[in-house]
């Protein structure tokens, strides 16, 4: 059989305001299905984004083929991922998702041991985590990692989900599986990856983990304020409470 | 079950066993010293769960691997991506 037989895998981005790192992912992306011989394509969602993603998105579409670069537009204003994913989802041919973040903080390389954890298994879903093996950050500071840490610590304590790196969105998903979670979850945000891990436990779903390196903003602002602690832990608490 | 309910339930369970065995009515009491040890248990419990955070939190964090390699590696293939692409055609 040859490499990767008859999967094919979607790459969902989501994107608002990458016109900077996008054509860099979609490169990545590109040269790491290349070498590893997997049939891909990649679907971009983007939130009516004003500098230009487009723009650039339609480009690499010319430049890639419309077999592999897909773009499709919403125009609403801060979808949340689920929206992103749905949209996404309707255009998807491949028989494997793999969701994460289009701003470079999620490298492509990881995706080939994602497909070999996967078989490895024969798991639903394979999650990156920063948190075990040598899985880590770049970038971020002392009270960034605290937080982080301590969010997670307490995500365990109260949801014990079997999973590392709840928050994480670097994840391959077999697509009637993210369909079904999709269904299923209300959330947004954070809360949103939370959720779709706890209700995949509840459907029996099984879960591996890869260790994964999350390098924070090359380019752009990063988006960790108290508002966003604030609804972590109202959504956790939700979460806590109805599953 | 939701997760609160398990806790609920839980607490619910160990707070009645409790409240039995260290607050029983005279006839069907343990022997005191038993007593004794029994009555401060709850917060003994709280003072041990929150030292046991706090280290495991602390143990993580001072773990927590900070990926120079990978961050290193990123933009060396963010120029090579940015030169091949713009050899393919690309305007930034």
């Amino acid at each position: 059989m040859a490499a990767g037989g008859a999967d094919k895998f979607s790459v969902l981005l989501p994107t608002y305001n990458e016109r900077e790192n996008l054509p860099l992912v979609v490169w990545l992306l590109a040269r790491t299905f290349q070498e590893s011989g997997n049939n891909f394509e990649i679907i971009i969602i983007d939130d009516g984004s004003p500098d230009g993603t487009q723009e650039i998105a339609e480009q690499l579409e010319k430049i890639y083929g419309s077999d592999k670069i897909v773009m499709r537009e919403i125009i609403s204003v801060l979808f949340s991922s689920g929206t992103a994913y749905i949209h996404g989802m309707k255009h998807a041919t491949g028989n494997f998702v793999v969701i994460m973040d289009a701003d470079l903080s999620h490298h492509p390389k990881f995706i080939p041991e994602f497909i070999r954890k996967q078989k490895e298994g024969n798991f639903d879903i394979v999650s990156g985590t920063r948190y075990k093996g040598n899985g880590g950050v770049y970038g971020w500071d002392l009270k960034r990692k605290l937080i982080s840490r301590g969010a997670n610590f307490i995500t365990q304590v109260l949801l014990r989900p079997g999973a590392s790196d709840l928050t994480g969105s670097f994840r391959l998903y077999r697509k009637e599986v993210l369909q079904k979670l999709m269904e299923k979850c209300v959330s947004k945000g954070y809360v949103f990856q939370m959720e779709m891990i706890v209700r995949a436990r509840q459907l029996g779903y099984t879960i591996g983990e890869v260790p994964i390196s999350f390098v924070d903003r090359v380019y752009g602002e990063s988006k960790l304020g108290g508002n966003e602690i604030v609804s972590f832990l109202k959504g956790l608490l939700t979460l806590f409470a109805t599953t | 079950m939701t997760k609160l309910g398990q806790w609920l339930c839980g607490l619910a369970l160990l707070g009645s066993a409790w409240a039995a065995l260290a607050l029983a009515p005279p006839g069907l009491r343990l022997p005191a010293p038993y007593r004794q040890a029994l009555l401060p248990l709850p917060v003994y419990l709280l003072v041990a769960f929150g030292c046991y955070s706090l280290a495991t939190v602390g143990y993580r964090l001072a773990t927590f691997n900070d990926c120079e390699e990978a961050a290193a590696e990123l933009q060396e293939q963010i120029l090579t991506a940015r030169a091949d692409l713009r050899r393919r055609g690309l305007r930034f």
